[in-house]
């Protein structure tokens, strides 16, 4: 390896100027794609992980699954009713059972209407406790919610903004579903968006303004010993089963620990990621072929300065050096450039995400690893991009090169 | 033009007067088109000794550049040999052939063969690139042979900008750059006005004088005449006669 030979051809490629960007575009795309997506990716498991980082691993969540059996709409998710709550608090290693309702409300004040996230505080002080561990609730001011308040609430931090033109104090009374409640308290900021811009209320209020009697979203099984929650677990399954007739695999419910909701969420975003290094690697193989175009093009350019360079010693080897340098530099540069943008994408998004979606952390982490793996994959590309240029160019007789 | 005195003559045994540089025994060159075979270069036998400043003449069609991709060996023959300082050229390998060509054979093309891309000190370094000089030498080498060809002032401008008898004169410089024993100039002056190409000349045969072997190939007899001691009459492939004229 001739160093100098390396040199001349990054002479060649600032030679060609815009053919050289132009040539690298197909780069630039790929691996800004590679890296600003598997950051954001990475940025965004970190952030929904960090959302389900509240709920402790003695505790489980019972919800209601589309079987998927039937056409679309058919099978609409039934929801969880008194009868599981009971099944549920029969169940041996089952302390509390939580129910949750976690709804959509408009939310009136200063004739401006939002519609926010609401949520239920129980109406059991052991299950409320619950709720306020489980969610990590610390109050700005004000107080929470007991077991004996009605048509009072607690508003995440967001309402402590005077996004209604006016600052929304403690005793105030705001308008929900159309009917008043008393803000008794403000919760702090906290780390996930949903919290920040929910509404808590009592869950008997809850379910007289939107009329609903006996149904809950999630319920959440408390047990008694963290260390037994998987057994617990299988006993609600099976109870479960054979409450609704079911067999094994035809459940209609589920039964999920927090790590298995987080392991849920990463297996979609990790296939969410396969599919968009699927689009990156197409991008980067239609860059590479770019590459060899360009480097063809230039052989059949360049035969003169190939014969010149034969004809005063070049050897076959010279010449692939000479040629692969270029490929590989094009890899190179287009890596580099690919990795700036890709960051400065996966930046600007999530300061867009966060902003729109308030209190989410999405924080961006730049993974060396990732980068330093992007600048090689994208020099590897270059580098075979060239590989059959190159050849035909050290092939060429250098009488007939000359000639041209 | 000061001092030539680069090139001091090697007196060692291997150069002793009388070494034959490159030989041609029956050298044929033929191009097999379908049925027709043409017959650039058909059997010629000829000795360049150290020292000699020799002329291939002939008309267009007579073979002269085949010859002469054949004395300087970017060509192999279809038949006969070649030898190039002793060495039969058939038993090299390509890259071989190139490393061997880039030592004992300096080029001095008609269009001046220049890389656009690079400077002309550049230009001038890159033969001892390939025979893997460090950069040091070869920069100080390459603007030694500048200064010699009186383009000391020019070593940074690319080839773009500078004239006809500069960029020829870089050439030159380029095919001293790993000190040949042999300057094979094609038409040396072809491309440049007749003041431009008497300076080239001079440049050749102050070369020659110093120890340079010198083959010239061109069509103007006069230029063949004033300057080479042999020269070779070329036509329809062959040797048509050898005049010595000094």
């Amino acid at each position: 390896m001739k160093p100098r030979l390396i040199l001349l051809a990054s002479k060649n490629i600032k030679n060609r100027g815009i053919r050289s960007w132009l040539t690298m575009i197909g780069i630039f795309i790929g691996i800004a794609a590679l890296v600003s997506l598997i950051t954001m990716g990475q940025g965004l498991q970190t952030a929904i992980t960090g959302q389900f980082s509240t709920i402790d691993p003695d505790k489980l969540i019972i919800t209601n699954v589309d079987t998927g059996f039937g056409p679309p709409g058919s099978t609409a998710v039934e929801k969880l009713d008194d009868d599981d709550k009971e099944l549920l608090e029969s169940i041996n290693g089952v302390d509390v059972v939580v129910q949750r309702l976690v709804r959509v409300v408009s939310f009136e004040f200063n004739d401006k209407t939002e519609f926010s996230f609401v949520a239920n505080i129980p109406q059991e002080k052991d299950a409320i406790d619950v709720v306020y561990d489980a969610l990590n609730i610390e109050l700005e001011e004000g107080r929470l919610l007991d077991q004996n308040d009605r048509r009072k609430v607690i508003l995440g931090n967001d309402y402590t903004s005077d996004d209604f033109g006016k600052e929304i104090r403690l005793g105030k009374t705001v308008t929900i579903q159309g009917e008043d409640f008393e803000v008794i308290g403000f919760l702090k900021k906290a780390g996930t968006f949903i919290l920040n811009g929910a509404i808590i209320m009592p869950d008997k209020d809850l379910r007289d303004i939107l009329n609903i009697d006996d149904e809950y979203d999630i319920l959440i099984v408390q047990v008694k010993d963290a260390k037994e929650v998987d057994d617990v677990k299988s006993t609600i399954e099976r109870k479960f089963r054979k409450d609704r007739d079911l067999d094994l695999g035809e459940e209609d419910f589920s039964v999920q620990t927090p790590q298995q909701g987080i392991q849920t969420i990463n297996t979609v975003l990790l296939s969410i990621q396969f599919v968009i290094i699927g689009i990156a690697l197409i991008s980067l193989l239609v860059g590479g072929i770019g590459i060899t175009n360009t480097m063809y093009t230039s052989v059949l350019e360049r035969r003169k300065e190939i014969g010149i360079m034969k004809s005063i010693g070049a050897k076959n080897s010279d010449i692939i050096t000479i040629f692969l340098a270029e490929s590989a530099l094009l890899g190179l540069v287009g890596g580099i450039v690919g990795i700036i943008i890709g960051l400065g994408l996966a930046y600007g998004a999530a300061a867009g995400i966060s902003g729109a979606l308030g209190g989410l952390e999405f924080v961006i982490t730049p993974n060396t690893s990732l980068l330093i793996f992007a600048g090689a994959f994208s020099v590897l590309v270059g580098t075979l991009s060239g590989v059959f240029p190159a050849i035909q160019a050290s092939k060429l007789n250098p009488v007939e090169a000359l000639r041209s | 033009m000061g001092k030539l005195n680069y090139f001091k003559p090697k007196l060692t045994l291997s150069t002793m007067p009388g070494r034959k540089l490159i030989e041609l025994k029956n050298v044929k060159k033929h191009y097999f088109m379908g049925d027709n075979v043409v017959k650039a270069v058909d059997g010629i036998t000829l000795e360049i000794k150290e020292k000699e400043f020799v002329s291939i003449m002939g008309p267009s069609g007579s073979g002269k550049s085949t010859a002469m991709n054949l004395v300087g060996s970017l060509d192999v023959p279809t038949e006969g040999k070649i030898f190039l300082d002793g060495q039969d050229i058939a038993l090299f390998t390509e890259s071989e052939l190139a490393q061997l060509r880039g030592r004992k054979i300096g080029f001095i093309f008609q269009s001046f063969n220049l890389i656009p891309n690079l400077t002309a000190k550049e230009n001038v370094m890159i033969p001892m690139t390939f025979q893997n000089q460090s950069r040091e030498f070869s920069e100080a080498k390459a603007e030694e042979l500048l200064e010699l060809v009186e383009l000391g002032d020019r070593m940074d401008h690319y080839t773009n900008q500078l004239s006809g008898g500069q960029q020829q004169r870089v050439a030159i410089a380029r095919s001293l750059a790993n000190d040949p024993d042999v300057i094979l100039a094609d038409e040396p002056t072809g491309n440049l006005d007749t003041k431009t190409g008497e300076l080239v000349m001079d440049f050749l045969k102050k070369l020659n004088k110093e120890g340079k072997t010198i083959i010239m190939v061109t069509h103007d007899p006069d230029l063949a005449k004033e300057h080479s001691s042999k020269i070779y009459w070329l036509k329809d492939g062959k040797i048509e006669k050898i005049t010595r004229t000094k």
